[in-house]
């Protein structure tokens, strides 16, 4: 079992707190206390991936996106893009476009000002070992009410501006194969736009107070369970940091490209996943460099390096001065995505601004289509990295077939290296206190896992299962031969 | 329960997709006002992983795993007024799609003959989705996926003020 040696020790963080979605880590300690193995586990099966089979493709958007809550937006969307190329419409209208957009930047900025205040912000604001009492959102209001405020009415704003493409905050139904059902009116243009300003000033004050508590400690966060790999985003045609639509691009570890302008399309030629026994969720690499070193980051961290320019005024100078402050080196330290992430809040809320003054937002060119296809593939920049969703189709409208690859599975190598790596220099050796096994998560929150996300696919071996009802009757019991 | 009290109050998100969680903080900034008159135990917003005697659980999700139901019965056990929120916990929600389908060939499917994982750290998945009515009593259930913050933060009030909780007509919507 998990205790090979009589003299090991298992310990298990378990459930995984204040990241979305269910997972948990082991370590194995011999007896001087050294840690021999520490995995992140994701321990839930979904099996989306086989149960939109033989669904309707118009069914899909607002399906997937019950894989995650937090970013339903993300599936919503990668989803309607893949159908788009199957019903004949892409590109969409410049109406469904920017509704879209707004959508989805919407859901770019809720989404990291959730991360960043509601969860992961008393580690870095209280400290990684602070009593577990003072480690959530409760003592964020009570200590630092401002912050807590200012949170909160971001994260309102970007599921405002959700609401009123998507018809509701969580799982909406705005977006539909080949465009949108609904534009927005210039009164829901007006209230968002009265709150745009506050939301700026709030997002500038953010990347100033991580930059703050970033610079503080450089040296430290800088080591923090840093692992190099590489980096991999969509970015523009033209270079620029692009969330909703563009081509993909991949750098080594040193900044070096791999991949360039690579049509999203053809992402199968590029990516491939592996499998490991003690997690559902696999591990990618890109194929040039294949399984052993292949390995990737995405999310903001990876798209603000990946990117050439940000085209917004406000990121793209705090993008210079990151990059700037760490030399023009590739920064790996998972500690710096919440300032990557920061930046990128800045930027959603820059792009809303721009979108509430495009007169196409409140266009009446909602849907189009055109000749069939029977395969799509749609790539997105979720929040936490790219996004991907290929169905085919048949001529009678079901989905054939359906593979996803999620933003945090790429990420899962990254993850595990950099609690290997924690383990190492933190614990290794110590006694583990509670404080000292917050740091594993605290490497693991900076990436912003959504586990929920990549739970995709079913788990094997139901040897023996029993239901019982409150009384202790038995309800179901199902028994299968093991494969183990 | 006596209004005026700090009411404990625990969440857990079984099989489900965090978007009733999401719904709860939907309230925005009554949030502030919720967190003067409770205080949050074991939940994924806190770090506090062992759950305490309680006075309300939140449960999102249904059950799809054996240790899903190990951590419903715990609640069931430490709670004294349980929920049901949201479609998942209700009838297992859109994750029971799954139950017309053999287990053992979804996970060939997207696994691959013979690299399916399978480790002891990786909890028994259970063949059929369940709702958390099948495992043990439930003292309310609140439709919706996810039920809206409206809903929430009238149930949450009503039970604070020590009212039998009745949202009104028009909140509740069956999505
Ligand atoms: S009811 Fe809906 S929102 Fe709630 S967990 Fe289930 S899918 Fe998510």
């Amino acid at each position: 079992m998990t205790t090979p040696a009589s003299k090991t020790r298992r310990i298990a963080i378990d459930p995984l707190t204040r990241v979305e979605g269910h997972g948990k880590v082991t370590l194995l300690l011999d007896e001087h206390a050294h840690v021999t193995q520490a995995r992140l586990h994701v321990v839930e099966f979904r099996g989306f991936e086989r149960f939109i089979e033989g669904r309707p493709y118009w069914e899909v958007p607002v399906m997937v996106q019950r894989l995650c809550g937090i970013c339903p937006v993300s599936h919503h969307l990668a989803a309607s893009k893949a159908l788009d190329a199957v019903v004949g419409a892409a590109p969409v209208s410049p109406t469904a476009d920017r509704v879209r957009r707004l959508m989805h930047y919407g859901q770019v900025l809720q989404s990291h000002a959730l991360h960043f205040f509601h969860l992961a912000s008393p580690d870095l604001l209280f400290g990684f070992d602070a009593a577990p009492e003072r480690r959530s959102i409760a003592a964020l209001a009570a200590e630092l009410p401002e912050v807590a405020r200012q949170g909160v009415l971001l994260r309102r704003f970007g599921q405002e501006c959700i609401r009123l493409t998507a018809g509701k905050r969580v799982h909406g139904t705005g977006s539909v194969p080949g465009g949108v059902n609904k534009a927005v009116t210039p009164a829901e243009r007006a209230a968002l736009k009265a709150d745009l300003p506050q939301v700026l000033a709030f997002a500038r004050e953010g990347v100033a107070r991580i930059a703050e508590l970033y610079g503080a400690r450089r040296a430290e966060l800088e080591a923090f369970g840093t692992a190099p790999s590489g980096l991999l985003s969509l970015v523009g045609r033209d270079g620029r940091l692009e969330l909703y639509d563009g081509v993909l691009r991949a750098r080594d570890a040193h900044g070096a490209v791999l991949l360039d302008g690579v049509d999203p399309a053809r992402y199968r030629e590029h990516i491939a996943e592996g499998v490991k026994s003690w997690s559902y969720m696999k591990f990618p690499y890109l194929v040039s460099r294949g399984p052993d070193s292949g390995s990737y980051k995405v999310g903001p961290l990876a798209r603000l390096q990946n990117c050439d320019f940000i085209h917004t005024p406000l990121a793209e100078a705090e993008r210079a001065a990151f990059v700037a402050e760490h030399g023009g080196r590739p920064v790996h330290a998972p500690l710096a995505y919440h300032h990557a992430r920061l930046i990128e809040l800045l930027h959603a809320a820059e792009v809303i601004g721009e979108l509430l003054d495009d007169p196409d937002l409140s266009g009446d060119d909602l849907l189009r289509k055109g000749p069939r296809a029977t395969e799509g593939v749609g790539v997105i920049e979720a929040p936490r990295g790219t996004l991907i969703h290929h169905y085919r189709v048949s001529p009678d409208d079901l989905v054939t077939h359906c593979n996803l690859i999620v933003s945090t599975t790429h990420n899962n190598q990254p993850m595990n290296d950099a609690i290997r790596e924690v383990a190492r220099t933190h614990l290794d050796g110590h006694e583990p206190t509670e404080g000292l096994l917050n740091h594993l998560e605290v490497a693991i929150r900076a990436f912003d896992p959504c586990l929920s996300c990549a739970s995709h696919a079913l788990g094997q071996m139901p040897l023996h299962v029993e239901v019982r009802g409150p009384g202790g009757a038995l309800l179901g019991s199902r028994t299968k031969e093991s494969r183990g | 329960m006596s209004p005026g009290k700090k009411l404990k109050v625990a969440t857990a998100s079984l099989a489900g997709c965090f978007g009733c969680h999401m719904s709860l903080l939907d309230i925005d900034e009554r949030l502030f006002t919720l967190l003067e008159r409770v205080e949050l135990d074991r939940s994924p917003l806190t770090d506090l992983k062992v759950l305490s005697a309680c006075d309300l659980g939140l449960i999102e999700g249904g059950l799809c795993n054996a240790e899903n139901v190990e951590v419903l019965r715990l609640f069931r056990a430490r709670c004294k007024v349980l929920v049901a929120v949201g479609a998942c916990a209700i009838n297992g929600g859109l994750p029971a799609q799954r139950n017309h389908l053999d287990v053992r060939e979804c996970l060939t499917k997207v696994y691959g003959e013979g690299s399916v994982p399978n480790d002891p750290e990786l909890p028994l998945p259970l063949d059929q989705v369940h709702p958390i009515s099948d495992v043990v009593r439930v003292d309310y259930f609140l439709p919706g996926c996810p039920p809206s913050a409206e809903v929430l933060w009238q149930f949450l009030t009503d039970l604070l003020d020590g009212r039998t909780p009745k949202p009104g007509a028009g909140l509740i919507a069956y999505d």
